[in-house]
């Protein structure tokens, strides 16, 4: 019935499968970074993401209704500065509210058990749902459309929907994939570079070595934590615009399996490390959709976590994570 | 761990307002009390005074004329009587059981709020959680508790979802307490040798039905699916379903009915509902050459996703859902594009415009009333309380409104002249209605393509 092998299908699923999974990577750096740095597993990350494509519909909206793009264009041509905007804009938003969560809910228990933050993390998480069960009523509501308030929202293409590869070609192709590929690289290489060069990444390296060592070193440990909770927000609100506009799809509920996702990711690549996430991110899209292809949807979870279990046994710190060192 | 705290606000404040579960009467008729007095009251138990003082009054009376009451043979009707509604409130559902709760209103506001002299209190209830977004085994089987424990409850009108009804339905049947569902089709929760093997027996451990639904089963809807895929000259189907008992179901009968119909059926898979798209799959469905796909999902279930992505991945097949996607919700969700000449939605009736008879009136009514349309199940909602309520008042007529009588009414119901038209509960508790309708999207409104018997 099917072919085993057939090219277009292996390149169509490799494509899916990597602009799926660059955007886990995005959010799993937002997990590694925060793990790497205090030992947390910040489990609102998931849901400030979707928070974060609230906003985006939020703003989306508020544009088509004030004439600023034309609804009846929007998949038609590309309205590159709206995403350009969107992404910025976003980005900031959930890197200023992971700032407001870490000094609210996690700053005041930094000495407490482990425990507690985690709690803390998880209470965090439920209030943001919430948010966002109020939040999803209001774009369409105020701008006409009503609706309910716990459906999911249907996100308009921002860029066009013509196949770059001919629309005689089997493979499909947009700028949908495309976009992902171009905000995700830079971000990413980006990253990399300002935790290697600059004093402020130099900072969090040695607070993730050691808090203490650090803090009688001079470095300020409490901004550099606070540092790491905005880029981490930062790179999930950039993710979540990516997310919104290649699923075309917005509800309160993403959050938790995206979180879940890109937390399996950091694990996969060893939490706490940053090309970790990344490689964890792209393993886990084209996982998933090689497993969607050759094996069935109705295992692909449990591929994905057998994986996981498979490559825990062998390298117990994750793919790329390192030998934990005895903390004394 | 998240649905323990997912009850909805709406819920605990039921909770809070109503901690034992039962009803509130202040005085001596609350099961804490003396069991003294417990057995005094007996009598005037189900007399259910408003006031601290009356009751107090009730109980010195119940003292003082004990062997006067044991003589009269009939129990007195209660003043008020209560019947409840179990709907997945939250989540996307909301929008289509909004308007089932409206309907219920509707039929009780039409008798006043009374049967038979009896004033009949509703209470609506919640059966799904936040973070689900949809219907929730922990809360219906909750639900179902708090109706048996209270007695003043005489009929439970639910599920939507047929999955949550294989939660309540054998509380609820080894209780005694008459259900109703207005939505559930999955055949196996009545008819027997549709489903596995134990049902429907499990779900009636005592033996006896106490189960009605006021809506035809899948096992006709799934074949008017295959027939409608075998119209559009589908020669291979693909068939994908999510995996809960009413997707799975009516899947499993398109499966069937399409192998029978002679079409090929090339897949048959199920989805992952909390997935972040299926692109992956739709791309599979373009290798198969499949010129139908079937979802046996609902918009819960991320049926809008499917098809969303299966336009974005340029497949041409047609896409078939059942009437769990019936609903503006789904044209919501899934964008009027990605449906407009791709998606067909069959559905155990018609729209409620479409309506008949006394259905016209209701939906005229309903219109007026709400200011808006109903949605497909609104009718459904509307009618199964009109059915409880009709039987309860034969059953008060005939001098008892206890939970057994109303039960006993709600299964003689024949010829019921309805919102629906003109139908009975035959011995499995089904309705004898067989309607179908297949529906597309256009303009961004559903509208009906093809009706099926009558």
């Amino acid at each position: 019935m099917f072919e085993w092998f057939d090219s277009d299908v292996l390149l169509q699923q490799l494509l899916l499968g990597l602009s799926n999974g660059m955007i886990i990577a995005l959010i799993a750096l937002g997990y590694t970074m925060v793990y790497g740095i205090i030992e947390l597993i910040n489990f609102a990350h998931g849901d400030l993401f979707m928070l974060g494509s609230f906003l985006a519909l939020t703003l989306v909206g508020v544009a088509m209704n004030c004439g600023i793009v034309d609804p009846e264009l929007m998949g038609a041509s590309s309205h590159w500065w709206l995403l350009g905007t969107l992404v910025l804009v976003c980005g900031v938003f959930c890197g200023g509210l992971n700032l407001c969560i870490d000094h609210f809910a996690y700053k005041p228990l930094r000495r407490a058990s482990k425990l507690s933050q985690l709690v803390a993390a998880i209470g965090v998480s439920f209030i943001i749902v919430n948010v966002g069960l109020f939040w999803g009523g209001l774009p369409m509501d105020i701008l006409g459309g009503g609706g309910a308030a716990a459906a999911p929202k249907d996100f308009p293409h921002l860029v066009s929907d013509t196949n770059l590869l001919g629309e005689e070609s089997f493979v499909v192709m947009t700028w949908n994939d495309v976009v992902i590929f171009v905000v995700t690289i830079p971000l990413m290489i980006a990253l990399t570079l300002f935790v290697k060069f600059t004093k402020l990444g130099m900072a969090m390296r040695a607070t993730a070595q050691h808090a203490t060592a650090a803090r009688l070193m001079g470095v300020d440990v409490n901004k550099v934590i606070a540092a790491t909770f905005a880029i981490g927000g930062f790179l999930g609100g950039a993710a979540s615009v990516l997310y919104a506009n290649y699923n075309s799809t917005v509800s309160f509920q993403m959050g938790f399996r995206a979180g879940m996702d890109a937390f399996t990711a950091a694990v996969l690549g060893g939490i706490g490390s940053l090309p970790g996430a990344m490689l964890g991110g792209l393993l886990i899209g084209l996982v998933r959709a090689m497993s969607d292809q050759y094996v069935g949807s109705e295992w692909t979870n449990v591929v994905v976590f057998s994986l996981l279990v498979l490559i825990l046994i062998f390298r117990p710190t994750g793919l790329l994570g390192l030998k934990q060192r005895e903390k004394v | 761990m998240t649905q323990a705290f997912a009850r909805s606000s709406k819920q605990t404040f039921d909770r809070l307002s109503n901690p034992a579960g039962g009803h509130s009467h202040p005085s001596c008729a609350s099961p804490r009390s003396n069991s003294l007095f417990l057995h005094l009251m007996k009598a005037t138990m189900q007399r259910n005074t408003s006031t601290l003082l009356t009751s107090l009054t009730a109980c010195a009376l119940a003292i003082g004329t004990q062997t006067m009451q044991a003589q009269t043979s009939a129990t007195p009707l209660p003043a008020t009587i209560k019947i409840v509604s179990s709907l997945p409130r939250t989540g996307s559902a909301n929008a289509q059981t909004t308007s089932m709760v409206n309907g219920i209103r509707m039929a009780l506001t039409e008798v006043g709020g009374k049967v038979h002299g009896v004033e009949v209190l509703y209470e609506d209830w919640d059966d799904a959680s936040p973070q689900r977004g949809n219907w929730d085994p922990a809360i219906e089987a909750a639900n179902a508790d708090k109706g048996i424990a209270d007695s003043m409850v005489v009929a439970y009108i639910g599920t939507y979802n047929s999955g949550a009804a294989k939660v309540s339905m054998p509380k609820l049947n080894a209780a005694g307490l008459a259900m109703v569902s207005p939505g559930n089709t999955y055949p196996g929760l009545t008819k027997p040798g549709t489903g596995e093997a134990n049902e429907p027996m499990v779900y009636r451990p005592s033996g006896s039905i106490n189960y009605f639904r006021v809506v035809p089963t899948d096992d006709v809807q799934g074949f008017v699916a295959a027939e409608f895929a075998k119209s559009l000259n589908a020669t291979k189907v693909f068939v994908l379903h999510d995996r809960e008992l009413y997707g799975k179901g009516i899947a499993d009968v398109f499966n069937a009915s399409a192998k029978a119909l002679g079409m090929e059926v090339v897949a048959f898979d199920g989805l992952d509902t909390k997935a972040a798209n299926y692109k992956a799959i739709a791309t599979k469905i373009k290798q198969s050459k499949a010129e139908v796909v079937f979802y046996g999902g609902t918009t819960q279930t991320n049926a809008a996703q499917l098809a969303k992505d299966l336009l974005a991945q340029k497949v041409d097949a047609k896409l078939i859902v059942p009437d769990g996607c019936f609903e503006e919700a789904f044209i919501k969700a899934a964008g009027a594009n990605a449906l407009e000449g791709r998606c067909f939605i069959t559905f155990g009736g018609v729209e409620p415009k479409l309506l008949g008879g006394k259905g016209q009136v209701f939906y005229e009514n309903y219109k007026r009333l709400y200011g808006k349309e109903p949605e497909a199940y609104a009718a459904y909602g509307y009618e199964a309380a009109k059915v409880v309520l009709t039987a309860m008042e034969r059953a008060a007529e005939a001098g008892s409104l206890s939970r057994a009588a109303v039960l006993k009414e709600i299964a003689a119901t024949k010829d019921f002249s309805g919102a629906l038209g003109n139908w009975s509960f035959d011995a499995n508790g089904d309705t004898t209605n067989k309607v179908m309708s297949v529906n597309t999207v256009k303009d961004g409104k559903f509208e009906t393509v093809k009706v099926v018997g009558s």
